[in-house]
């Protein structure tokens, strides 16, 4: 799981079925301090977030395991929005 | 999945028994354009491509499943020839510094 | 998922059984800025997209496998989705 900061929307008309209905956000990774890091992923939103949130997601088959993302065609969900980070 | 040219076989003796007659190639993986990209790695083979020809491989867990229902310890398999390729786009694309996405390196499989 | 561009197609008469019937596509990964991330990579098409278009690829096996109705064959990329739009916060890119 890593955390990142919700950053824009996605969005596509023709797609997998099972994907109606879903929301696709992207999402750049931050570091427990704010920053941000490199790279992105399109994510598929599970807890109603929406731009500028930080959230957790999780990738790989795992994403499935998520609500509402059994048997469909993602690699990449968002599971959680956060509150704080503590760092000690 | 990913280009490649075959460059090379390589042959065991001792292997995992599973294995036994199973091919195993050495790929150089490739750019669209057919330049060298990348390490050359070993692939299992499935469609009898030899040495010269163009190829897509895939990688992880999925590469073991043209060997259903035999589980292979294999990551990386050949599992098409390539006839032609079609691109479009200006050449002058220089090869970007980052290799391939991360998150396609781990080996997150359940 | 990645954001990607398809740049091409692939032609191959002997492949795996399970991706005959398929289109092949050449599909660069693109950073938000739109720029190239990496090298292009192979996918099969699951919505029928074509050279030019942005579209949305995933790149985990069973999702891309059941994508193009496939399960158990090797495929580790499959185009998903057609991307009619983009929205970023300003400055992200």
């Amino acid at each position: 799981m890593i955390l990142a900061r919700v950053v824009g929307t996605v969005v596509a008309t023709r797609k997998d079925p099972r994907l109606e209905g879903k929301k696709l956000l992207i999402l750049k990774p931050v570091s427990p301090d704010g920053k941000d890091e490199t790279g992105y992923v399109v994510s598929v939103d599970t807890v109603g977030s929406g731009i500028g949130e930080r959230v957790i997601s999780v990738a790989g088959s795992s994403a499935r395991m998520a609500e509402g993302c059994k048997d469909i065609p993602v690699d990449n969900a968002i599971i959680g929005i956060v509150d704080e980070v503590h760092l000690d | 999945m990913y280009l490649g040219r075959v460059v090379g076989s390589v042959w065991c003796t001792v292997k995992n028994p599973v294995m036994t007659g199973c091919r195993m190639l050495v790929v150089q993986p490739l750019t669209p354009e057919l330049r060298n990209t990348g390490k050359q790695l070993i692939c299992t083979d499935c469609t009898g491509a030899g040495a010269g020809e163009l190829v897509y491989w895939v990688r992880g867990k999925e590469a073991g499943f043209p060997f259903h229902p035999d589980e292979l310890p294999v990551d990386t398999t050949v599992v098409g020839i390539v006839d032609e390729v079609h691109v479009s786009r200006p050449e002058a694309h220089p090869p970007a510094k980052p290799p391939a996405p991360q998150h396609r390196k781990s080996s997150r499989k359940s | 998922m990645l954001i990607a561009r398809v740049i091409g197609e692939l032609v191959a008469t002997q492949k795996h059984a399970s991706h005959q019937g398929r289109k092949l596509l050449l599909v660069q990964p693109l950073n938000l800025d739109g720029t190239d991330r990496g090298d292009a990579v192979v996918a099969l098409d699951a919505v029928d997209a074509g050279v030019g278009d942005k579209v949305l690829v995933v790149t985990e096996g069973v999702s891309a496998m059941t994508s193009v109705g496939r399960p158990n064959s090797p495929i580790d990329m499959s185009v998903i989705g057609f991307i009619d739009h983009i929205e970023l916060i300003q400055g992200v890119a």
